[in-house]
């Protein structure tokens, strides 16, 4: 019955525009930039530091965040406690945390003014400086670490129960445990863990852009950005975005031979009994690691708040235009997202094509500021690019979120038409009847949490926007940054805070909104 | 008078053969051990997989290459009948529109379908508030609304308790003497077959053969017949 007759033609040709779309997007600006990139010049001592650097801190950060994570998973897996559900929700958070505000919220905790840097002062202490190697690989462990949680959390819970049963009655203790059931499953999670935030870190733009920068602390994608806003040499900017394609590329190759965990999926909530773990001893250590973990999750997300709420008051107008700005690009961007991913989940569905895994990968590895680049040099001697500062994010933006659509719906639209595919060509429900009676109600809840997911992503995102904007049109996040660099860290907590329960609320409605009157 | 010509279907080492016919407005049971391809067979006359040979026609005209929802044919699955996001009035109005566009006289004759089989009133509830005896009794009236002259069932009652099955295929029986239907109809049972189907068509061992009168099978069945039924 599986090879049976399907009748969604004019949903596959609009899949196939849309996939077209997406790859003159993603791939044709890449071969703009190729064909626009100034080799005579080649890289000088300070672009080769920036790859220096790129590779550096993305692997120091990826290998702290897993091997921190391994044992914060592992506390996860074997303790009960009040709370668990709402931290494991939490170590999702970041992922549409928009960068710009966890930075500041970094600063406030790590910076010279920071939590940290007082108590070494009273302590008698020097304080800390979180600009430089330091900030950029503490701002993306802050961003990995929970991500890196959930991933290994994951394989601790994909053991099943009834191993730890039968290793109980064998009487192992934690050492056989781990050698027996734990090591052989990390061997074949971390690796794909590793890589995902390898790949993550090699693409980040907004932490270097906020906590980096100078010669010791210039990422790829900040020298792309520092060429283009500060030099206004788009050949040079071309080069470095052939080099950041080609580092983000051979990781993807890399990655592209392991199946990339997906980090989003729910049922974390369950605990293994385990009867190896019961001495004190072990249960401080799991008790300290899960506080201190929660801690550095929390703590600087309550310094947004408590610098931000006092600043509301007396914010600057452009903060609330700016955030007019933001909510309509989110909201352009989210819809977008959603018009590219239902008919290309149709054609992969139809197809059976398996392209999912391979966009995920390709658009992690993908950088906006490389798109940006490709754009600019394709608009720069049409229009004034500032012009379309807003559309262009809000299209980039949308093809950067297309693979996290594609997870939620592609699973879901398969499982439709697995269980009421046949009932629907037997009725000779086709084309629009199809998509309004059949797919729509019943994609409810991953529409509206990949809108949702796309809306909040769009709303902190603080890449192509930088490069695009002038002064006075840039969305929140960028109006953030300058305040930032202005030093007015009142107002910049303000605008933090807005932007933060923008992005939350913009998730919470659409998310919310697809769970309401679902039918079972 | 439905036809299978030289019809072949094979999956793998896996193959079904039939060259049978069906004469119009019969009610025919196909009984056979689970496996031997009774729902294969179902799936290649309504549409849902196309034969590796052979010809299926309907009073002479070929079906190939029509959609399953062009054919003569009103098919009720095991299960996934009713779409549970619309209420039975919606699912039943299906039948007449697939995109839902109905006027006051396609209401009409979804109500009188609901009433039929025995659902007054009950058209505003959703799938999930109705009993498993409810939920089959709106896929019956809607494929009563699609006056397609070929019923198949593919074990759509297999779920509920003997007593509601019997019911079930009861007022299937009913409705197909009242419409004039042909019958097509899977059963494990051969109560079922016994109760409402004056043909059985056997599938085993690879073949589906001719259909044979109920009580002549039953009284002197074939060696493959009594070995699924366990009689020696």
């Amino acid at each position: 019955m599986a090879r049976g007759r399907r009748q969604l033609t004019a949903a596959a040709w609009t899949g196939a525009a849309a996939l077209a779309l997406v790859l003159a997007v993603t791939l044709g600006t890449l071969a703009t930039v190729a064909l626009r990139a100034e080799f005579a010049s080649g890289l000088g001592p300070a672009d080769w530091a920036a790859v220096r650097f790129t590779l550096l801190q993305a692997v120091v950060s990826a290998t702290l965040s897993v091997a921190l994570g391994i044992p914060v998973a592992r506390a996860l897996a074997r303790r009960r406690f009040a709370g668990r559900g709402l931290l494991i929700t939490l170590l999702g958070a970041p992922f549409i945390l928009p960068v710009i505000v966890a930075a500041l919220g970094l600063i406030a905790v790590f910076g010279r003014n920071g939590i940290v840097s007082q108590a070494l002062l009273w302590a008698g202490l020097e304080p800390v400086s979180i600009y430089g190697v330091q900030g950029v690989i503490l701002a993306h462990v802050f961003f990995n670490l929970p991500l890196a949680t959930r991933l290994i959390l994951q394989g601790w819970l994909a053991i099943p129960g009834e191993r730890f049963r039968l290793a109980a009655s064998l009487g192992f203790g934690p050492g056989d445990i781990a050698r027996t059931l734990e090591r052989p499953m990390l061997r074949q999670v971390v690796p794909g863990a590793f890589l995902v935030i390898l790949l993550l870190c090699l693409t980040s733009f907004a932490v270097a852009l906020a906590l980096g920068g100078g010669p010791r602390a210039t990422t790829v994608e900040l020298a792309i950005y520092q060429a283009f806003r500060y030099d206004f040499d788009l050949g040079k900017a071309a080069l470095l975005a052939l080099v950041q394609v080609l580092i983000a590329g051979s990781a993807a190759l890399v990655a592209l031979r392991l199946t990339l965990p997906a980090g989003l999926g729910g049922g974390l909530d369950r605990t293994i009994r385990r009867w190896d773990a019961a001495h004190p001893l072990l249960r401080l250590q799991d008790g300290l690691l899960i506080a201190l973990a929660a801690l550095f999750l929390i703590l600087p997300l309550v310094m947004i708040a408590v610098n931000g709420l006092p600043a509301l008051a007396s914010l600057p107008a452009s903060v609330f235009t700016a955030t007019l700005r933001s909510l309509a690009v989110a909201l352009i961007s989210a819809f977008a997202t959603i018009a590219l991913a239902l008919p290309l989940s149709a054609w992969i569905v139809q197809r059976r094509a398996r392209i999912v895994e391979l966009f995920g990968t390709l658009t992690i590895a993908a950088s906006p500021l490389v798109i940006g680049t490709g754009l600019f040099i394709l608009l720069f001697p049409i229009v004034d690019p500032a012009a379309l500062a807003l559309p262009v994010t809000a299209l980039v933006n949308a093809v950067m979120a297309l693979p996290f659509a594609l997870r939620a719906l592609v699973p879901a639209l398969t499982a439709i038409e697995a269980d009421y595919g046949p009932l629907a060509d037997s009725l000779g429900m086709t084309g629009r009847a199809r998509l309004r009676r059949l797919w729509l109600p019943r994609l409810r809840r991953p529409l509206g949490f990949a809108t949702g997911l796309a809306a909040a992503l769009s709303m902190g995102d603080l890449g192509v926007i930088a490069m695009f904007a002038d002064p006075e049109g840039g969305t929140l996040p960028l109006a953030l940054y300058r305040l930032m660099g202005a030093y007015r860290m009142d107002a910049a907590a303000g605008a933090a805070l807005i932007l933060l329960a923008s992005s939350l609320a913009l998730f919470w409605i659409f998310d919310r909104g697809g769970r309401l009157d679902a039918d079972a | 008078m439905l036809t299978l010509d030289g019809v072949e279907m094979r999956w793998g080492d896996w193959r079904l053969s039939a060259d049978l016919t069906v004469p119009g407005g019969a009610r025919v049971a196909l009984i056979g051990p689970s496996g031997a391809g009774k729902s294969t067979l179902l799936a290649a006359i309504a549409g849902f997989q196309d034969p590796d040979a052979g010809r299926i026609t309907w009073n002479g005209e070929d079906l190939a290459g029509m959609a399953p929802a062009q054919r003569p044919v009103a098919i009720i699955f095991q299960d996934n009948n009713l779409f549970p996001h619309l209420t039975a009035a919606e699912n039943v109005g299906l039948g007449l529109r697939p995109d839902l566009k109905l006027d006051a006289a396609g209401r009409a004759k979804v109500e009188e379908a609901l009433a039929r089989v025995g659902l007054d009133g009950l058209g505003q509830r959703k799938p999930g508030q109705l009993s498993g005896g409810q939920a089959a009794r709106v896929a019956l009236a809607r494929a009563l609304l699609r006056h397609k002259p070929i019923m198949l069932l593919d074990e759509p009652f297999g779920a509920l308790g003997p007593a509601l099955r019997a019911e079930m295929l009861a007022l299937v029986a009913e409705l197909a003497n009242e419409t004039g239907a042909t019958l097509i109809f899977v059963s494990h049972e051969p109560d079922d077959a016994r109760a409402i189907a004056d043909q059985v068509i056997l599938v085993a061992e690879g073949r589906a053969e001719s259909p044979v009168p109920t009580d002549e099978i039953f009284a002197n069945p074939p060696a493959a017949l009594s070995q699924y039924l366990g009689s020696s």
